[in-house]
């Protein structure tokens, strides 16, 4: 049955791309671009007071199903922006409907690694098809949609034939709440931002150093010690769920972070014990290293955290951190040196925290997550079978790294070309457009392994105030990159008037994003 | 992965990006570059003993000794003997606003009748205008006496300026004093303060042509200047892109020339509500027309304003800048410029001049017979001169002062020694502003200030570590330099991120302009402006952050 169903999208297929090069300035409003579709040139409008969504009759999921009943709801008010209730008035136009089919009702789960995003669509007069294997793949479509319909001052349409599925299968955004503490609502925001660019990941880099928002269930201390302030800059359980219940309407994984063993000076506040004392000399300085990988006291509290974090984020993949461990401290600590003796590390650090990274790799798997780490982990382990996901963020020769880490037979995901807190020229958005992921030597069942790529909002420099305009539209421009066909949008300067338009759409949805270059959008951003 | 390490990896990642030079990755690489290498120290926030006062005063006693204050008793009235009574409603308005952002517009509602008030609480601030006319409605200038003597103790505080201009900055001044204790009650310690400020100029660029700017964006950041003490707001209105100003003698000028007709463009309604929003918060509006250079917009409903450009002998299509040769030209912009000094109350106005590109100058025919005409040779820098002579003619008729930006001085123009100059080019700058105050103009800097770049880390620190006056000449010389305006320059910037990016980062040039010259512990800055900045957003401006850390209440303008 669903052999079949690809079958004749194959052909769909081959008859699109058969008259793809004539077409692809007529679908130019679609950001990113599909990767393969025809339309024609007339164009018919579009009413609100004619316009229905509606389930196929073949369709798995039907009126009832969760994700996608919100999504119609949403969709209408983003086709119709200028549509108030009530006008009321006779008109000649024809009704349009959207009829969405579903393979496998998949309503009231969650997105995750596996799930198709693949659609197609067709629009003829009168009514759209949208087929998709999953209620994801039909967001997608849905989503796509809403930006074919035109909108000088009427909404119109044009037919069109579709097919399009994602080029990499984890497209995610990192934000961090720890260095700043953004509001829930902020999050929210930047999710619906997502969602029109098509990301499919909110890798929330949740805790760090400088605070613990995270208020956890088991352990409450952490947050009430080590958060920014213990009752408004927090995330409770309630917060939590907002977020990703928020995040499954729209077809967005949650992937939560809790880097350890360095970065994690906030836990120390509310756990003591956890992290290494740093020696000064013979005593103990006052200060506070990394985690204390000598203790087991450490290992019993990491496995009932991630207990916690593994049953209130329902996602398969956890982020496991450990990046940038500093030596020094344990380095000082005689009783961290009598444990390397005892474990014969000899005076190689990277083993102790190989030992460690391995130790909460082994509890994480014991959950059945799959565990991301960054990719220091990986370079300084020896028996590599253990890791699962290695994401590449380090500047220099990336894909060298990428390169590496799909020899090891293990997953990718790349960051490195997108650390967008660094600011810029907002037309620097080329430098993250520009980029080539599989830019390596190595077989295709190498390059299959990497599995997508991810834009990085640090927060040292970034909270609610700046976030939006410093993402926006500039992490659009990976979005591309992560979704489409490499060879159609290989070029900048056919990108750029496309990324212009959406621009604007974004400022119409209600989004902070920056302009690219001077000029102008029909409805200039309104807020402050 | 993110802390200091992405330092260097940022060079790296730039270095590979020059590599790959793309037509969007432009020459601002280049800048962006030289600021990133300036390393900047990390600071460590300890409470300043001036605790979030900003700009600093120039001098202030502060004691322990603390008073409460309540939003149901506490009230900023006239003193007996001010000369701007209940009829001053600029004062009025201050007063109101000032209460709104101490106690929060929500709050007013808790009032606790009948409370009585105790020893410790402090219940009024009396403002005292001292000179006999006050200015309450007059427009803000030059020379206007910003001064004030702020006192606060038992049993009331007391604001003496002798102009309403003081007065606001005090006011200003007096709610920086108020922080909330941990129980989130407001209170104030006992302080003198004598105030007035280094520079008289200081002000702000906003440029509404390469992206047009709501009226709700400028007024939110005239009303950010006042809490800076920014005084003057320099609008650079219409440039090559496009003419939002929506001129009473000319309407084709935005008709044909502004974004959009009626969506993007100022009408004199909106013009005047920017002007009487400014100076009920003490700033000048000093509005920018450039010529002959940057008038594309210009052209379009202006037919034969600008110079037609030739390829080989015939008209390419294209056009220059201003045509210099055409009595036309002269008639236009004397209407024009008559139009302008009317509906803007200030004594500047700003006439550009600026990069004036000479080949289409060159390309025709007229024009080179013009300069023959006039034995001008081949130096067009002459036919610059003589338009800019002529415009300065018709200006001074309208009985305006201008200012214009320093190739009109660089480039030997003829200029009346009432002209300011407005030096921009080259981050130090410090050689042009020696030549400029040598050759006895009076001068305004803004070289260091172009916050229209950005960078990684904490460059607000560069653009504080500015000295103005620190180049080559006589004490004379110094006394020329008016002031500095921080520059936005918008090709990057519209709505959507002016705010966060001009704020806290103009506040540095704030305190440049406004404190004493040893003003310039970085330290005590950043501790001071860390509070300052999460002030700005508890009033609802989305300043952006120093560095990691949190503001009791975060922006929720979201």
């Amino acid at each position: 049955m669903v052999r079949s169903g690809r079958y004749t999208r194959l052909n769909v297929y081959l008859l699109i791309l058969s008259v793809l090069q004539l077409n692809l300035h007529t679908v130019e409003g679609v950001w990113p671009l599909p990767q393969a579709f025809t339309s024609s040139t007339e164009r018919y409008p579009l009413n609100p007071q004619a316009f229905y969504f509606g389930y196929g009759r073949q369709s798995a999921a039907q009126q009832g199903c969760s994700v996608l009943d919100s999504a119609f709801r949403r969709y209408f008010s983003l086709i119709f922006p200028d549509y108030t209730d009530g006008r009321l008035h006779f008109s000649q136009y024809k009704p349009f409907t959207v009829e969405v089919s579903i393979d496998h009702d998949d309503c009231e789960g969650y997105p995750n690694e596996d799930s198709s995003e693949r659609y197609n669509l067709s629009v003829s007069a009168g009514q759209a098809s949208l087929k998709a294997e999953t209620v994801w793949g039909a967001l997608r479509g849905l989503e796509t949609f809403s930006q074919l319909v035109y909108q000088n001052d009427f909404a119109y349409y044009r037919t069109l034939l579709m097919l399009n599925f994602p080029r990499f299968q984890f497209r995610g955004i990192l934000l961090d709440t720890s260095r700043h503490y953004l509001p829930v609502q902020a999050i929210l925001k930047t999710l619906d931002a997502m969602a029109y660019s098509k990301f499919n990941v909110f890798h929330w880099h949740i805790v760090d150093d400088p605070s613990f928002p995270y208020q956890s269930s088991s352990f409450p201390d952490l947050s009430s010690k080590g958060a920014f302030h213990p009752m408004t800059h927090i995330y409770t359980q309630s917060d939590v769920r907002r977020v990703i219940s928020h995040a499954r309407l729209w077809g967005i994984r949650v992937l939560p972070e809790f880097d350890s063993p360095g970065h994690t000076t906030s836990w120390g506040k509310g756990q003591p014990g956890l992290l290494t004392p740093c020696y000064n000399g013979g005593t103990p300085s006052g200060t506070f290293g990394p985690v204390n990988p000598a203790l087991p006291s450490t290992y019993q509290f990491m496995a009932r955290l991630f207990k916690e974090v593994s049953s209130v984020f329902p996602d398969s993949y956890i982020h496991l951190g450990g990046d940038e461990v500093d030596f020094s401290c344990w380095k000082s600590n005689p009783d961290v040196r009598a444990f390397m003796q005892k474990m014969g590390f000899g005076s190689d650090f990277t083993k102790l925290e190989a030992f460690y990274m391995e130790n909460i790799v082994n509890i994480t798997s014991a959950l059945n997550k799959t565990s991301i780490v960054w990719q220091d982990v990986f370079d300084y382990h020896e028996r590599r079978s253990s890791l699962s996901v290695v994401e590449v963020w380090r500047e220099g020769c990336y894909l060298c790294e990428v390169r590496r880490v799909a020899k090891a037979g293990l997953r990718v995901i790349l960051a490195s070309p997108w650390y967008l807190d660094l600011p810029g020229p907002t037309h620097n958005w080329a430098r993250y457009y520009t980029v080539w992921p599989l830019a390596f030597k190595g077989t295709e069942e190498q390059k299959k392994l990497v599995i997508g790529g991810e834009v990085c909002m640090w927060g040292e420099y970034v909270d609610a105030t700046n976030l939006s305009p410093r993402l926006w539209p500039r992490a659009s421009a990976a979005a591309e990159r992560l979704w489409s066909d490499e060879k159609q949008t290989s070029n900048v300067d056919k990108a750029f008037p496309r990324l212009q338009d959406f621009r604007c759409k974004l400022l119409r949805r209600g989004i902070q994003a920056e302009p690219l270059y001077v000029g102008h959008c029909k409805h200039e951003y309104q807020g402050v | 992965m993110s802390t200091t390490l992405k330092f260097t990896a940022l060079l790296l990642a730039l270095s590979l990006c020059r590599g790959l030079r793309h037509d969007y990755i432009d020459n601002y690489i280049d800048n962006y570059i030289d600021e990133v290498t300036e390393e900047e120290a990390e600071l460590v926030a300890q409470p300043s003993k001036y605790g979030s006062l900003w700009p600093l005063p120039q001098k202030v006693q502060l004691s322990e000794v603390s008073f409460k204050l309540t939003s149901s008793s506490f009230r900023i009235v006239d003193a007996k003997d001010s000369t701007a009574g209940p009829s001053c409603s600029l004062l009025q308005d201050a007063y109101r606003r000032y209460y709104e952002y101490m106690f929060g517009i929500a709050k007013r509602q808790q009032l606790n009748k009948g409370r009585r008030t105790g020893p410790s609480e402090l219940t009024e601030l009396q403002v005292w205008i001292t000179s006999p006319d006050s200015e309450c409605d007059s427009y803000p200038s030059l020379t206007s006496d910003e001064s004030y003597e702020l006192s606060v103790n038992q049993p009331y505080a007391v604001l003496k300026a002798p102009k309403v201009w003081g007065a606001l900055h005090g006011l200003e001044t007096f709610s920086q004093l108020v922080y909330e204790d941990e129980y989130g009650a407001k209170s104030i310690n006992s302080t003198t303060i004598s105030d007035f400020p280094r520079f008289a100029h200081r002000g702000i660029l906003l440029d509404s042509s390469r992206h047009f700017l709501p009226i709700k964006v400028i007024l939110a950041n005239l009303e950010t200047m006042a809490m800076n003490k920014i005084n003057v707001f320099h609008w650079h209105i219409v440039d090559d892109q496009s003419f939002p100003y929506l001129s009473r003698t000319f309407p084709q000028l935005s008709q044909q020339g502004a974004y959009h007709p009626y969506t993007h463009v100022y009408t004199p309604a909106d013009v005047k509500m920017v002007i009487e929003f400014a100076r009920l918060r003490g700033i000048r509006v000093i509005p920018e027309f450039d010529t002959p250079g940057h008038t594309q917009s210009w052209g379009k409903g202006q037919p034969d304003l600008l110079t037609p450009c030739y390829s080989g002998s015939k008209p390419s299509g294209t056009f220059g800048p201003v045509n210099p040769i055409l009595n036309t030209t002269y008639d236009f912009m004397s209407q024009f410029f008559k139009e302008i000094s009317a509906v803007f109350p200030d004594a500047y106005v700003h006439l550009g001049g600026d990069e004036v590109d000479f080949t289409c100058w060159k390309s025709n025919p007229d024009i080179q017979k013009f300069m023959d005409q006039q034995g001008f040779g081949q130096d067009y820098s002459k036919l610059e001169s003589f338009y800019i002579q002529k415009l300065l003619d018709i200006v001074t008729t309208t009985e305006k002062g201008y200012t214009i930006w320093q190739e009109v001085f660089d480039n030997g123009v003829k200029l009346k020694p009432d002209t300011v100059v407005h030096v921009w080019i080259g981050g130090g700058s410090n050689e042009e502003m020696g030549k400029v105050t040598a050759a006895g103009y009076t001068t305004i800097l803004s070289a260091p200030w172009y916050l229209d770049y950005i960078s990684y880390a904490q460059d607000w620190q560069k653009y504080y570590k500015v000295e103005p006056l620190n180049f080559n000449g006589t004490e004379a010389q110094k006394k020329l330099v008016i002031g500095g305006e921080a520059c936005l320059w918008g090709e990057y910037v519209d709505a959507t991120n002016l705010t966060p990016r001009l704020w806290p980062r103009a506040s540095a040039v704030a305190e440049r302009l406004w404190s004493a010259k040893d003003v310039t512990d970085i330290n005590d800055a950043f501790s001071r402006l860390s509070v300052h900045r999460c002030r700005m957003v508890d009033r609802g401006i989305p300043a952006e952050p120093l560095f990691s850390s949190y503001c009791p209440h975060e922006y929720k303008g979201i």
